[in-house]
C-alpha cells in the first residue's frame, strides 16, 4: 500500500519567490495544497478580515502629520455620512458625501481666492495603509513642490473618515482648489494590508465620474516605493494643471521610470526565462 | 408607449409601473440592487414579480426599450442587429414558456446556436431571473462557443485559464517567475493576461515584449494580454507592439462605457488593428473583456436597471466584436453589489448562463474581495459548479492571492482540481505542448511530472543569484 515516494511534491522553483510575494512554488499533495500552504492562506485571509473592520486612530494620525510638517493648524478632521463599518461596506453613496458638520467647518475655513491643489487623506478599507504611508510619502511629495520651479498654492491637509475616493470631490470644491489628492486605503490583499492608493482629479465637483480620475495603486514600502510615487503624481500633476484636464484623456507618460526599480537591466525584458 | 404590469394575490394588487420596474424586482435579492433602490420590497414581491414576468410575451422586448434608443448606442445595437429570422422559432413564446424550452429536449446545442441572434440580452436576463441554478447549469452546458486564435478555447469537456502573473510593481523577474510557475501546472491556455501596475503605454508594451518573448521561446500555443485600456493598446500597435489580444472592461450602458473612457467605434478600430496583425495560428478572434454586475450602478449610469439586466447587455456589446475570451470578474467589486458567498455564486452562474445563450465565449473569474462576505469554501463551490456547467475559461494565479490587484481568485492548484473530478482538459493544442514539455506524465489523468521539465530546468539556471529588490 505505501511507497517510497513522497507524499507531497516539493517545486524546486520555490527559490524564485526571492523575486516575488506571489504565492509560486507551493509544492503539492496530488494536485491540491499541502496542508501547511493552506494554513498559512488561511491566517492571512484572516488577518486582511480582521485588517477591514479596524478603525483610524484619526487623532494620532493628525498629530503625527502636524508635528512632521511644522503645520500651524492641525489637519482637519472630517466625516462622511456614513455612521458605521456595516454601513460603509454596503453604502457607498454615503461615503462619498461629508456629512453636515464637516461640510460646514470647511466652508468656514475654504481661502476666497483659488488654491493649486487640496490633499485629502482618507481611511477608505485600510486604516493601517492610511495610517503608516501618509507621512512618508507626503514627505516625498513636498519635496517635489519645494524642487520645482513653480509655485505651488495647497489647500489645508484634511483627513476623513469612513470616506470613498470620491469625496475628494466635494473636499476640493469646497476648498476652492484647482485639483484634489486622494490618498486612501486600498481594499487589504493578502500579501498587502497597507496599501495606499493615490487618486488625483482636475476641477474637482461632487458627481464626478472615474474616467476623470488618474490612479496610482500599491503605494506600500514593499511596494511602489514612496520617492517614486511622488514623482509620478507631481508630472500628472504638471500636465494636469498645463492641459486643465485629468484622467482617461491624460496618459501617464513617465516612461523613463518604468524601469526603475526592476531586477532587470533598464530597457530590458530580459529574465531568465528567456536566458539563453 | 410604456405599459403597466399587474396582478393581484389573494386580497393583495400588485402594480409595477415600467419593464425595468417588474425585471428588477423580479431579480433574485443582491445587495447592488438594494443600493440602487430598485428591489422587490418582500420576497412576495419577488416571486410575484417573476409571475408576472413569466408571463409576458417575449416580443415585449423587441417593442419597449429598457434604455431608450435615443439616448444609448448599446440599445441601438440590440434592435438594430436583432435576428428576425433567427428569431422565429421562439417568436411565440413567453418568457415562462421560453425558459420550459430552454430546459426540454428541443432546445439541443444546435438549435440554441441558431436562435442565438435573436435573443436580446433583455430576454435573457428576464428568463434567468425564473431560472434556478440548476436550470442555469443545465442550460449553459448546452450552449457551445467555440473561439480560436493560437489555440481552440470552449470545445465540450475543456476547461481552460487565464496564467495571470500580475506583480505590484511588474517587475519582469517576478512576472516570469508567476509565468513558469503557472506554466509548470499546466495554466495558461486561454491567455497570458497581465494586469499592469500602472496605466502607462510603455509599460504595456515592455509586458507584451516580455510574454512574446517567452511564448515564442517555448512555442507554446497560447496568445497574450496585456490589461490595460484599449486607447493604450491601440498605441502599442502603432508603436509596432506585439498584441495578441485587445482588452477592454466593457460594460451595459453607453454611459457606463463612457466613464471607462470608450464608445462602440473605439472597439471597433481596435478589433480591425489587431486583426490586421495576422498573429493569430487557428483562429481570428482578437478582443478579450471584462464585464462584471454592479459596473453601471457603480458608474451612476444604470438608468434604473437592475445590475443583473446591465450586466446582460454588457454581452451585447462583447459579441458584437467576436472576443477571443469574456468573463464575468464576478466577486471583484464588492459586498456593495454581491455581499456575500451566496449572492457571488448566483451571479456566476446566471453572467455565465446569459452570456453563453447569447453567443459570448464566456469564462468567470471565480473571485472575492477581503471585505466581501466570503471565503475559499465559496470559491471552490462555484468553481465546481462553473465546471459542471461547461464554463469556457477560469483564472489561474499563484496560490489564489493576487498580490497587484489584492483580491483572491482561482489556483493553478484550482483549475487542476475542477479538470480532475469532472474530467476536463485543457485546449487541444495546448494539451499536446504539456505533453511535449514533460509537464505532465499523463495529461489524461492530470498526473503532473514530479520532476522538472528539462526546458525549464535549463532556464532555473540562468535565474540572477540576488534578487534587487527587498522583500
Amino acid at each position: 500500500m505505501t511507497s517510497n515516494k513522497p507524499i507531497v511534491v516539493e517545486n524546486p522553483w520555490e527559490r524564485l519567490r526571492a523575486f516575488t510575494d506571489a504565492r509560486i512554488g507551493l509544492g503539492r499533495a496530488g494536485v491540491s495544497l499541502p496542508t501547511g500552504k493552506l494554513l498559512e492562506f488561511q491566517l492571512a485571509h484572516a488577518q486582511a478580515q480582521d485588517a477591514v473592520h479596524c478603525p483610524l486612530d484619526v487623532e494620532a494620525l493628525a498629530q503625527q502629520l502636524q508635528e512632521a510638517f511644522a503645520l500651524e493648524h492641525e489637519p482637519l478632521r472630517l466625516h462622511s455620512q456614513v455612521e458605521d463599518r456595516a454601513m460603509y461596506l454596503q453604502r457607498p453613496d454615503f461615503g462619498r458625501r461629508l456629512n453636515d458638520d464637516s461640510r460646514e467647518r470647511l466652508e468656514a475655513v475654504a481661502s476666497q481666492s483659488r488654491v493649486d491643489l487640496a490633499v485629502v487623506v482618507v481611511d477608505g478599507l485600510s486604516a493601517l495603509a492610511v495610517q503608516q504611508n501618509s507621512q512618508p510619502f507626503l514627505k516625498a511629495l513636498y519635496q517635489q513642490f519645494e524642487q520645482d520651479s513653480a509655485e505651488w498654492q495647497l489647500a489645508p491637509l484634511t483627513i476623513v473618515e469612513q470616506g470613498r475616493v470620491a469625496i475628494g470631490d466635494e473636499i476640493g470644491a469646497l476648498l476652492n482648489a484647482d485639483a484634489v489628492l486622494v490618498m486612501i486605503g486600498e481594499r487589504p490583499g493578502l500579501s498587502s494590508p497597507d496599501s495606499l492608493g493615490l487618486y488625483m482629479t482636475w476641477a474637482p465637483e461632487p458627481g464626478l465620474k472615474d474616467d476623470r480620475r488618474n490612479c496610482i495603486s500599491n503605494v506600500r514600502p514593499a511596494g511602489l516605493q514612496m520617492d517614486e510615487a511622488a514623482r509620478r503624481l507631481f508630472l500628472l500633476l504638471k500636465e494636469a494643471r498645463q492641459k486643465k484636464l485629468s484622467g482617461v484623456k491624460l496618459k501617464d507618460r513617465s516612461e523613463d521610470n518604468v524601469l526603475e526599480g526592476d531586477s532587470a537591466a533598464p530597457g530590458s525584458t530580459q529574465n531568465f526565462l528567456v536566458s539563453d | 408607449m410604456a405599459q403597466t404590469f399587474q396582478t393581484t394575490l389573494g386580497s393583495r394588487h400588485y402594480r409595477f409601473r415600467s419593464l425595468a420596474e417588474l425585471m428588477a424586482k423580479a431579480t433574485p435579492a443582491r445587495s447592488g440592487d438594494r443600493l440602487a433602490g430598485v428591489i422587490a420590497e418582500s420576497a412576495e414581491e419577488r416571486v410575484v414579480a417573476q409571475m408576472v414576468l413569466a408571463d409576458l410575451p417575449l416580443t415585449t422586448f423587441l417593442n419597449e426599450a429598457l434604455v431608450p434608443y435615443e439616448q444609448d448606442e448599446i440599445t441601438r445595437l440590440i434592435i438594430d442587429d436583432h435576428d428576425a429570422e433567427a428569431f422565429a422559432p421562439i417568436r411565440h413564446l413567453t418568457v415562462g414558456d421560453f425558459r420550459n424550452w430552454l430546459l426540454s429536449d428541443q432546445a439541443t446545442s444546435e438549435a440554441l446556436s441558431d436562435v442565438r441572434s435573436g435573443i436580446t440580452p433583455e430576454m435573457a436576463a428576464a428568463v434567468s431571473k425564473l431560472m434556478r441554478n440548476q436550470d442555469l447549469i443545465l442550460v449553459g452546458k448546452k450552449c457551445r462557443v467555440v473561439t480560436a486564435f493560437r489555440n481552440t478555447i470552449g470545445l465540450p469537456g475543456r476547461l481552460s485559464t487565464r496564467l495571470q502573473p500580475n506583480h505590484p510593481t511588474d517587475d519582469v523577474t517576478g512576472i516570469a517567475a508567476s509565468i513558469l510557475d503557472g506554466l509548470l501546472y499546466g495554466s495558461g491556455d486561454a491567455v497570458i493576461g497581465i494586469n499592469p501596475a500602472t496605466d502607462n503605454v510603455a509599460q504595456s508594451v515592455k509586458l507584451m515584449r516580455l510574454m512574446d518573448d517567452v511564448i515564442q521561446k517555448y512555442q507554446i500555443p497560447t496568445q497574450s494580454c496585456v490589461l490595460t485600456h484599449v486607447t493604450n493598446t491601440l498605441e502599442a500597435i502603432e508603436q509596432d507592439a506585439p498584441v495578441d489580444l485587445v482588452f477592454q472592461s466593457v460594460g451595459g450602458t453607453e454611459a457606463t462605457n463612457r466613464s471607462f473612457g470608450f464608445d462602440l467605434s473605439i472597439l471597433a478600430e481596435a478589433e480591425a488593428a489587431a486583426q490586421s496583425l495576422n498573429r493569430g495560428t487557428v483562429g481570428r478572434n482578437v478582443m478579450y473583456f471584462e464585464t462584471g454586475q454592479g459596473s453601471a450602478l457603480s458608474a451612476d449610469a444604470h438608468h434604473g436597471l437592475d445590475q443583473q439586466t446591465c450586466e446582460a447587455r454588457a454581452y451585447a456589446v462583447a459579441r458584437k466584436f467576436n472576443p477571443l475570451l469574456v468573463n464575468t470578474v464576478v466577486g471583484f467589486i464588492g459586498p456593495e453589489y454581491l455581499f456575500d458567498g451566496k449572492e457571488i455564486t448566483r451571479a456566476g452562474l446566471e453572467d455565465h448562463f446569459c452570456g453563453k445563450l447569447l453567443g459570448v465565449p464566456m469564462g468567470c473569474d471565480v473571485c472575492y474581495t477581503n471585505h466581501a462576505e466570503a471565503d475559499q469554501n465559496d470559491m471552490d463551490n462555484l468553481l465546481t459548479l462553473l465546471g459542471v456547467a461547461g464554463c469556457n475559461f477560469v483564472m489561474g494565479i499563484p496560490g489564489s492571492d493576487d498580490i497587484m490587484l489584492n483580491y483572491q481568485t482561482t489556483s493553478f492548484h484550482d483549475a487542476l482540481y475542477a479538470r480532475r473530478v469532472l474530467r476536463l482538459k485543457a485546449a487541444p493544442e495546448f494539451e499536446r505542448w504539456l505533453t511535449e514539455m514533460q509537464i505532465f506524465q499523463d495529461v489524461k489523468t492530470h498526473q503532473l511530472n514530479d520532476q522538472l521539465p528539462a526546458a525549464f530546468a535549463n532556464s532555473l539556471r540562468h535565474l540572477p543569484k540576488e534578487p534587487r529588490h527587498d522583500v
